[in-house]
């Protein structure tokens, strides 16, 4: 079983964080500000385990983490997952790490980590094909892949969603402030009554 | 009304969406928390409006600022009205929103309930999907009850999408509804084989973590696995199945043997690392079950060894990292064969990454031996100086330890080494562990008595440098070592050389700084060097020495007494007046010193730590019953006093058990006496056993003096281990020139005198000799502790739960609780008609307590503790009822017999199955045929039996079972797959049981009148579809509840013959009106795939979507399946054509509705009527209303007497009601609906209905 992922990054902000049970919230925030400070100590050419057993308890559980240029990439495992299953390694040829990278490398053509702060919904249902309470779902990318392109919203290429995407490049042109107090919903268009014809 | 869903739009375009929170908070890098306070008070208004996309929107951002910690329970509702929009992209943002922040207290879960049933029944998978997803972070054991037979169905869906998402759930399911797991377990195991490979590996995954926990219930799959392993490629799979095995082959043996070759084939093939790696362990797993009796047993541990050395040294850390971690697990049954790769291992201890280090550590735990345990203390101690960082150092330091005391010292040869040893660890500064060291210290000087005077030395230098540990103490916890110093030079304070001087050590001022608890231990310990200077200087004639040291204790002592520490000041100022009353006897001349010593004589024996709680209650002693009558709870707060006052005499049940206590004790003394006097290893308080001790052979060689001698103590500085090292060569070299001399004699003796007294390791040790003869006391225990084992686990574990035998046949009352989807669901979101959902709540609870009062005798006691259950959960629940446990009745009968003749076949088999395979031909497809053989001449028709027992019933679905049964018969051939396949036939009658009672349970239900009257005869509504000398298939037709265009089609397919059926196709030719429901992208010709094959004999279900547009006219369609069939030799296409009837009954749903709401409705007017008679009708009413409400989908709204009325409505809306009046024996059926020709055939198919019986 997976007990939580955790994707941070070099400074420990949170990108995408998913347990698979239940912490409450404060308790979350510590278990990343832990883990953070357990993974960034750490050279980049040591091994990919920790023993990070008091953080999420037990001693069958085991950090696997991959440091991909400014994220970390953390699993928390117990000992029914394959450790060099759940890591990518040369000579394997899948592994659920590298599986759920590449899936979002696929997904967002080039994942950086400025896809993950704004998209963290979309990661998380990559995700969710990848791994399902706690237990590997698929492994198979093209799959993943398939589904995930399957479930993306019909309606975002629609007629309707042509204004939001004006608003949308609007905002993206960074001006100082937009005018947020113009009220536009108090507008009374008075729509002249047309006698049919 | 436009114009405001365009304000709304644009309104909207200016919310933020999560985008633009993330980049807000990104811009308010100061203030962040500010702003986002602000952005939760702009949540929390668009969260009340009504647009649900405004409301998904700020759902979503809420999931953003749950990640950053923020609580936002505070909007789970909303989150379930997100949950409930009929969008998929919003349906999902609820879900998400849910998976992330729900948990088993939300109180909101309980709503949700009929909301993921309507979602895991939704045509759309995505829905089905999602909805999965969600409940499998969220489940709780509510839903996991409710849902669980919902689950079960979508495990045969026809999308492997569906399939393999709800494999995986059923883990959480039974995580949280133990009960779920043997109903459940035939499908699961059944999917174990879909040809999906998505799915085989979700079902593999669940077993083996199931298995994982309680492997002993899944030794029966063993076979099933072997041949997943033997034939798998995806390395997924075979990992878990290794590991699987891994966890399986301890509890039984022969397994093992069975693996190791396909293993280490593997091993040899893969290029896989991590199958390499997952093989290597299960064939260490294997090779450690395997107690011996493996001819190439060591070849396999030096291929496992050699392939680790390999990963160990390879540049990659990860490999290193794990091959050391399986290096361990060898270590533990096959030590040998680790050591000699101590080089390796050592050289990881000089790594630069901190997890391999500790990894290599744990391996030196098993490779100390006698020779080799201070060379490699020495290489740690080294590395203690080195290491920077004090986790890693403090976890050297327990490592150290862990080495050196390991199974009782066996390895420490000398034990003045090891104290050296100890006190050198006191130097490291800021460690953690200084409670540890003393601990040992005191262990090893109570327990070694040979070693007490040296300690004593040690100690009281340690004492004596104090300063030198306490530099900064409020760090470190290192001062607690001299907690054990100070204890130790006290309590064998004849062994110091110059008392005085310690005790003058021990009074110094700056002890009080000291933590209160030591300071205690230094004050009483004061007190016991006080009594032995006292006695060495009273023997001299000059008493002002003693008088002196008495002043010394009276001066000093005041310091103590004004300790804030309560246990510090009350040691102290008992002993200042002792002191006090000792100087004025001194100053009479009175020898006292005597007097003083008896204070502190007695030897205080080791005790170990579990001691305590194996004291076995004495018998009669109850430890939860009150001593007192516990205070009445209505007692108000100005009693409470007095209650409080009266509890402190607990007079009356004290005495009884002391008295028993009494009785006990001294039967206890006298045992303790007994095994005292027997067991060699205990010291008795006597002195002479000091002598025995003295005297015993092989003593006279310790080489004592010459340490004392030779070891410069004296030197302020702390003696330094390395020199015991160096001595201890000479030592051993000495022994071995010695040995070689007088070679014969001295074996002799030496086993003479190591048999009894020390616990030496195994001879094979090269027979190096302690430098002592080493007394190590066992700890005590109370004479009769019970040996239990199970001191570590855990009462809490989930697990425990699903500790469920598997094998044993289902019993009846073993079923998930069935909702039938045929119910109308509760949800109010967007269903259209709230009214009719909302009149159910009432009515269903009488019924309960109706039912509850009949619950039928032959129901065994747990069902009846489901049925409780239920009964609190009443908001939910209204399926079974007694009408179906009625219904049950002549089934169960039927069961019975034929459960009566199962036993021998259907558990037995299973075990004799692994036995037989595990007994014999190596070559798994051998196996498969010999097994198939045996079991052929060896197990009588199984079922044959049972064909009988339900013969006598009329209807036809029946008769499916029955012919089930019967074709078993002449299938004798291939036995052993039928027997495997034995337990899903089981399941599958389980299955027809389901819809007799949730059929025909339902309807009474809602009629709530048959309490009193005979049972029914079960019925069933599928009907035959099509057959031939293959394949059979039954067929039942309901209405889709969410979509009123939309019927859902249930066929049951029987393999009839003896050969395997596989690509089935299920195709029909549409209609306008009626289309099946093809996967987006294939043509309107095209056929579905069914989504199993079917193994001889056996019989499954698949459900098929239709899209009806017009439902008021009966309808036939017609449609082929086709199929190959396959035998040992041939496969053949085959292909069956069959109609498909849709009748109008079909489209009618059980909706039940109040006798108000149906005169509301007969009055409206909108009704035009139609009559029928049925004449010869020879049945009680309540049977023949039971037969209209199951056959044709009514409830009864209400009956008086003879006179019933009935309520039904189809999927597009239209009204049926009927009036059923019964004289004699006929029938007159009053009915009115909107749709006067839908009516006409409704009659028209009831008139049929009972012209058949």
């Amino acid at each position: 079983m997976i007990k939580a992922i955790l994707i941070f990054n070099n400074h420990g902000k949170p990108r995408l964080i998913r347990f698979y049970q239940y912490f409450a919230e404060d308790m979350q925030q510590q278990i990343i500000r832990e883990t953070f400070h357990l993974v960034s100590k750490r050279d980049d050419n040591v091994c990919n385990f920790l023993e990070g057993g008091s953080l999420i308890g037990g001693s069958d559980y085991k950090l696997i983490y991959r440091h991909y240029a400014t994220l970390y990439f953390v699993f928390c495992v117990d000992s029914s997952e394959s450790e060099l299953g759940i890591l990518d390694l040369i000579q394997v040829t899948f592994s659920l790490l590298q599986v759920f990278v590449e899936t979002l490398d696929k997904c967002f053509e080039n994942v950086c980590e400025l896809d993950l702060i704004f998209h963290m919904d979309k990661v998380h249902y990559i995700l969710q094909e990848v791994v399902m309470g706690g237990m590997v779902l698929e492994t198979n990318m093209n799959e993943i892949v398939a589904q995930v392109e399957v479930q993306k919203p019909h309606g975002e290429g629609g007629l309707s969603a042509a204004p939001a995407r004006a608003v949308s490049a609007v905002k993206n042109m960074n001006l100082p402030e937009i005018p947020r107090n113009i009220n536009i919903g108090d507008i009374n268009i008075k729509v002249p009554s047309l006698s049919p014809f | 009304m436009a114009l405001k869903i365009v304000k709304g739009s644009i309104d909207r375009m200016f919310d933020k969406n999560l985008q633009d929170l993330v980049r807000g908070i990104r811009n308010h890098k100061e203030d962040e928390a500010k702003y986002i306070s602000t952005c939760i008070d702009e949540i929390k208004q668009e969260l009340k409006q009504d647009n649900i996309a405004v409301k998904a929107n700020a759902v979503c951002k809420l999931t953003y600022l749950q990640m950053l910690g923020y609580d936002v329970s505070w909007a789970a509702f909303n989150i379930v009205e997100v949950m409930s929009s009929s969008k998929f992209t919003y349906k999902r943002i609820g879900y998400l929103a849910a998976s992330q922040c729900f948990h088993e207290s939300t109180d909101v879960i309980m709503l949700t309930t009929n909301q993921i049933r309507k979602d895991l029944s939704s045509p759309n998978q995505y829905d089905t999907g999602v909805a999965l997803t969600g409940l499998s972070c969220f489940v709780t054991p509510d839903l996991a009850r409710d849902l669980a037979n919902d689950i079960m169905t979508l495990m045969s869906h026809t999308k492997p999408y569906i399939r393999k998402k709800a494999v995986l759930i059923m883990y959480k399911v039974f995580l949280k509804y133990p009960e779920s797991l043997r109903p459940a377990f035939p499908r699961l195991k059944e999917k174990l084989e879909d040809p999906d490979p998505g799915v085989q590996s979700a079902a593999v995954n669940v077993i083996c973590e199931l298995a994982r926990r309680n492997p002993k219930n899944y030794l029966s799959l063993a076979p099933l696995f072997f041949k997943l392993m033997t034939s798998s490629t995806n390395n997924w799979v075979l990992i878990k199945i290794i590991k699987l095995f891994g966890a399986l082959t301890p509890l039984e043996p022969r397994l093992g043997k069975k693996l190791i070759e396909p293993l280490t084939n593997l091993i040899h093939s893969t290029s896989a690392m991590s199958l390499l790696y997952e093989c290597v362990n299960t064939v260490i797993a294997v090779l450690i079950s395997l107690s011996s009796g493996m001819p190439n047993h060591s070849a396999s541990i030096q291929l496992c060894v050699q392939k680790l050395r390999i990963l160990i040294e390879d540049s990659d850390q990860n490999l290193k990292y794990l091959g050391l971690l399986a290096m361990s697990k060898i270590l533990k049954t096959h030590p040998k064969s680790v050591q000699s790769h101590k080089d390796l291992i050592l050289q990881c201890l000089d790594d630069k990454d901190e997890s391999i280090r500790l990894r290599a550590l744990d391996l030196l735990y098993g490779m100390v031996s006698k020779k080799n345990l201070m060379e490699i203390v020495k290489k740690l101690m080294l590395h203690v100086d080195k290491a920077e960082g004090t986790t890693y150092r403090d976890e050297l330091l327990t490592k150290i330890i862990d080495i050196c005391s390991q199974s009782n010292y066996q390895y420490i040869t000398n034990f003045e080494w090891y104290i050296s040893i100890l006190v050198e660890l006191t130097r490291l500064e800021g460690t953690r562990h200084g409670h540890l060291i003393a601990s040992q210290m005191l262990d090893v000087a109570i327990r070694v008595k040979a070693i007490r005077a040296f300690a004593v030395a040690q100690m009281a230098t340690l004492l004596d440098n104090a300063h030198l540990l306490t530099g900064n103490m409020q760090r470190n916890g290192i001062c607690e070592v001299l907690y054990a110093a100070a204890w130790i030079c006290g309590e064998f304070s004849e062994h110091l050389e110059n008392p005085m001087q310690t005790l003058e050590a021990m009074l110094r001022p700056k002890v009080a700084t000291l933590p209160g608890h030591i300071q205690a231990v230094y004050v009483q310990n004061a007190a016991k060097l006080f009594a032995t200077v006292l006695k060495s200087q009273e023997g001299n004639t000059d008493s002002t020495a003693a008088q002196e040291t008495s002043q010394l204790m009276i001066d000093r002592l005041p310091l103590f007494v004004q300790s804030a520490n309560l246990e510090v000041q009350e040691r102290a100022s008992c002993i200042l007046q002792l002191v006090k009353y000792i100087q004025k006897l001194q100053q009479k001349d009175v020898e006292i010193a005597e007097e003083v010593n008896a204070l502190f004589a007695g030897e205080l024996n080791p005790v170990a730590p579990k001691a305590q709680k194996k004291v076995p209650v004495p018998e009669g002693l109850d430890l939860d019953a009150w001593i007192n009558e516990p205070p009445s709870e209505s007692e108000s707060e100005d009693e409470q006093p007095k209650a409080i006052f009266a509890k402190e005499e607990p007079k009356h049940s004290r005495p009884r058990h002391t008295e028993v206590d009494e009785k006990e004790l001294a039967r206890r003394r006298e045992a303790r006496k007994q095994e005292q006097a027997n067991n060699p290893f205990y010291i008795k308080a006597s002195p002479s056993s000091q002598k025995v001790y003295q005297d015993t052979p092989g003593v006279e060689h310790i080489p004592v003096v010459q340490i004392d001698l030779s070891v410069p103590l004296k030197v302020p500085g702390l003696p330094m281990s390395d020199q015991y090292v160096k001595l201890e060569e000479e030592r051993r070299q000495k022994e071995r020139a010695e040995k070689k001399k007088k070679e014969k004699k001295k074996r002799k003796e030496k086993r003479s005198g190591r048999g009894k007294k020390h616990d030496s390791g195994p001879e094979s040790e090269e027979d190096i000799t302690p430098a002592h003869q080493v007394d190590i006391v066992t700890e005590e225990m109370p004479e009769n502790a019970l040996p239990s084992d199970d001191d570590d686990k855990d009462p809490n574990d989930p697990h425990k739960a699903l500790d469920i035998d598997l094998d044993k046949p289902l019993a009846d009352s073993e079923k998930l609780p069935v909702r039938s989807h045929r119910e109308t669901p509760k949800s109010p979101a967007e269903d259209g008609d709230t009214e009719n959902a909302a009149l159910q709540e009432p009515k269903k609870k009488s019924t309960k307590e109706k039912r509850e009062k009949k619950k039928d005798k032959d129901r065994d006691r747990k069902k009846s503790k489901e049925e409780k259950k239920k009964k609190k959960h009443k908001h939910e629940e209204k399926e079974e009822d007694l009408l179906g446990g009625q219904a049950d009745a002549p089934v169960v009968q039927s069961e019975e017999t034929s459960e009566v003749v199962a036993p021998p076949t259907s558990t037995n088999p299973e075990v004799s199955d692994l036995d037989f395979w595990l007994s014999n031909a190596p070559v798994p497809s051998n196996t498969q045929e010999a097994t198939t053989v045996a079991e052929a001449e060896a197990a009588p028709p199984p079922e044959a039996a049972s064909g009988t027992a339900p013969d006598s019933e009329p209807d036809q679905p029946q008769d499916a079972d029955t012919e089930e049964a019967k074709s078993s018969k002449h299938k004798k051939k291939k036995q052993k797959k039928e027997k495997e396949e034995k337990e899903k036939k089981k399941k599958k009658k389980h299955h027809h049981h389901h819809h007799h009672s949730d059929g025909g349970g339902e309807e009474s239900v809602q009629n709530g009148t048959v309490e009193e009257e005979e049972p029914l005869p079960p019925m069933s509504n599928y009907c035959l579809l099509a057959e031939n000398s293959y394949i059979k298939m039954v067929y039942d037709i309901q209405g889709n509840l969410q979509d009123g265009s939309q019927v859902v089609v249930s066929v049951i397919f029987e393999n009839k013959g003896d050969s395997f059926l596989k690509s089935m196709e299920f195709n029909v030719l549409d209609s306008l009106n009626s289309k099946l429901q093809r996967p987006d992208g294939s043509g309107p010709h095209d056929g579905l795939t069914v989504p199993f094959q079917l193994p001889p004999g056996v019989s499954n279900e698949a459900r098929f979507v239709f899209t009806v547009q017009s439902i008021i006219m009966p309808q036939k369609l017609k449609g082929t399946l086709t199929f190959i069939v396959k035998n040992e030799d041939s496969s053949t296409h085959e292909k069956l054509d069959f109609k498909l009837h849709f009748t109008c009954t079909s489209y009618l749903i059980t909706t039940p509705c109040y006798s108000d709401a149906f005169a509301k409705l007969l009055e409206s007017g909108d009704l035009k009527g139609s009559s029928v008679r049925l004449e010869g009708v020879n049945m009680p009413f309540h049977h023949l209303l039971a037969r209209i409400c199951f056959h044709h989908h009514f409830s009864v709204v209400e009956r008086i007497d003879s006179c019933a009325s009935m309520y039904s409505r189809s999927i597009q809306g239209h009204h049926v009601c009927l009036l059923v009046k019964t004289s004699g024996q006929t029938v007159s059926i009053d009915a009115k609906c909107d749709e006067p020709t839908l009516l006409g055939n409704v009659l028209d198919e009831i008139k049929q209905t009972f012209s058949q019986c």
